[in-house]
């Protein structure tokens, strides 16, 4: 009776958009969903660290190299962000580390796709962080606060990135033909991942009702990757790419584009650990971890016996 | 040699310690103990290639030959890199960076301090605006000292023996030619013998302090002025360089 009185007022706070801070009270499967959001959403920005510092040693020019730095730097600053608002709900973050890498705990599949040339730098900014935008300015009025707050800052960055990776793709595609091959290329391989990234159509995803319920999500997943096609095809348009859809087209009575379907079933794939660079993208994680495994020991360690001496004098 | 190719090459040993160890820098990323250490790492490494990028853009305009900062980043070959022999070094483990990060910071720390004063105004300026973030750098370096040589016996053993591999580089930082001889007079360039006792100091200082130790008669390797380095720089080159000198001459 408690819980359901509980439960009501729970409600009718979300409903009022007031928002939920770490100490109110929360219904468990609340606290669990935002758990599993919040830490898959820091999982891949650290993931995400991966296929994009992979062209840090070989940026073509000073500045990409700087910028490029910027930007992985920025995704480790997001994670940070992320796991404390996951740990403002009562976990930790070795516990988090170790739901990713016993692979509990999930990580956008997009960074199970590898970044073969520098093209792919330009293309991961311009639609991946595109479509992350899309998913996050929504989350910025999300109903649980610290995630919320989190996401302000996380979503201004993130536009600065999207805009340096059509700069990028602007310079390739007005470039040699051969610099245009590449940024066609990438746009063929990450054009359908990126519309993946919305997770499945809105009547197969198992997680949406409660989230939109609840207000942490405020818009369904279809409806979403429909503004992102809206939003990316004229840019495409403006660096004469083609995007690799056959059935695009112009849909004047709905005022947006008519599109082809992902192929779900890689999708699934992907997610399931099938994906080109899953095995890759932990073992690398987990590695460092390991290696590092001295480093803060030693940290710990020595923070305990400078306490010591603090207490002793 | 004259006062401008003097001061070209002294410009491009500045910018290459920079870029060089910011490069190795930048290869940890996301291979960091922790995320904090990553951030942190990441950071410097740009620091460090944001004033090498500062420095290649002088000495370009000092050479005056239409090479920009990319030219003399991505075009120069193995053998025309003045970085020191030490900042080429590869990570191998933690305790590795850290030292070498620390022995350079000290340097660069007393370095850009005196560079300050330089009569080169572009230099003087470029030297107080590093020398802020030098500053940091090494703090964060001596503090990973100290931890690493106080934390745990594998912590110590792996530091002193990074600092017992990495000593006879040292040497090669304090090396001064020509170009040196010319600039100093002019007031431009510093004498590397005045900074040498003190970056001595600091550094025997906070080995003691971490229970480390300054390895004895260690035979020392020399050559980076005269552009011959360790057998590393040229993987680190190959790598940095294929993208821009696949594609000549493109916009990026």
């Amino acid at each position: 009776m408690e819980n359901a009185l509980s439960e009501k007022a729970f409600q009718d706070k979300i409903d009022a958009g007031i928002s939920i801070e770490p100490k109110d009270w929360m219904p468990e499967t609340y606290r669990k969903h935002l758990i599993r959001q919040i830490s898959q959403h820091a999982h891949s920005e650290i993931i995400g660290m991966q296929p994009e510092g992979n062209w840090i040693t070989r940026a073509p020019s000073l500045r990409r190299k700087m910028v490029l730095l910027a930007k992985v730097q920025d995704e480790a600053g997001h994670g940070l962000y992320l796991y404390s608002a996951a740990e403002s709900m009562g976990i930790s973050r070795d516990e988090l580390l170790d739901q990713l890498h016993t692979g509990k705990a999930k990580y956008s599949s997009i960074f199970n796709y590898p970044t073969l040339t520098w093209a792919d730098i330009g293309a991961v900014g311009w639609l991946v962080d595109g479509a992350a935008i899309m998913n996050q300015v929504m989350l910025q009025r999300t109903s649980y606060g610290p995630y919320a707050r989190a996401m302000v800052r996380i979503c201004k960055e993130e536009s600065f990135h999207q805009r340096q990776g059509f700069e990028i793709m602007t310079v390739l595609a007005e470039g040699t033909p051969e610099q245009k091959e590449m940024a066609q290329d990438s746009l063929n391989r990450w054009w359908w991942p990126s519309l993946m990234m919305f997770g499945p159509p809105d009547e197969e995803s198992p997680n949406s009702a409660n989230a939109l319920k609840w207000k942490i999500k405020r818009e369904g997943n279809d409806e979403l990757r429909q503004r992102f096609v809206n939003q990316t095809v004229p840019q495409a348009e403006i660096l004469g790419l083609t995007i690799p859809d056959k059935d695009l087209k112009w849909n004047e009575a709905k005022k947006g584009y008519d599109f082809g379907t992902p192929d779900w079933a890689e999708f699934k794939n992907v997610i399931s650990g099938n994906g080109p660079c899953n095995k890759e993208r932990i073992t690398n994680k987990i590695h460092s971890h390991k290696e590092g495994a001295w480093v803060r020991e030693a940290a710990e360690a020595y923070a305990a016996k400078k306490n010591k001496t603090l207490i002793a004098a | 040699m004259t006062t401008q190719e003097a001061l070209f090459n002294y410009c491009l040993r500045l910018a290459d310690n920079h870029l060089i160890l910011g490069h190795r820098l930048s290869e940890l990323s996301s291979k960091g103990p922790l995320l904090e250490e990553d951030i942190a790492c990441t950071n410097i490494s740009l620091d460090l290639i944001g004033q090498a990028n500062a420095l290649l853009q002088y000495a370009s305009s000092v050479e005056n030959k239409g090479r920009n900062e990319d030219d003399l980043a991505f075009l120069r070959h193995e053998r025309h890199f003045y970085n020191s022999l030490l900042s080429e070094q590869p990570n191998h483990d933690f305790a590795f960076t850290m030292v070498k990060q620390f022995l350079i910071d000290a340097f660069n720390f007393y370095l850009f301090d005196e560079l300050k004063k330089s009569k080169d105004l572009t230099i003087s300026a470029l030297a107080t605006k590093g020398h802020k973030e030098i500053t940091y750098h090494l703090r964060h370096s001596s503090t990973w000292i100290d931890r690493l040589g106080l934390g745990t016996d594998e912590s110590n053993k792996r530091t002193q023996n990074a600092i017992n591999e990495l000593w006879r580089f040292t040497d090669d930082m304090f090396v001064m030619d020509e170009a040196d001889k010319i600039l100093i007079s002019e007031a431009i360039a510093i004498d590397l013998n005045t900074i040498k006792p003190k970056w001595h100091n600091t550094v025997n200082a906070a080995f003691e302090k971490a229970n480390l130790k300054i390895p004895e008669k260690v035979w020392m390797q020399y050559g980076s002025k005269q552009g011959k380095h360790t057998e590393h720089l040229g993987f680190l080159l190959a790598e940095m360089q294929h993208l821009h000198r696949a594609y000549p001459g493109v916009k990026w």
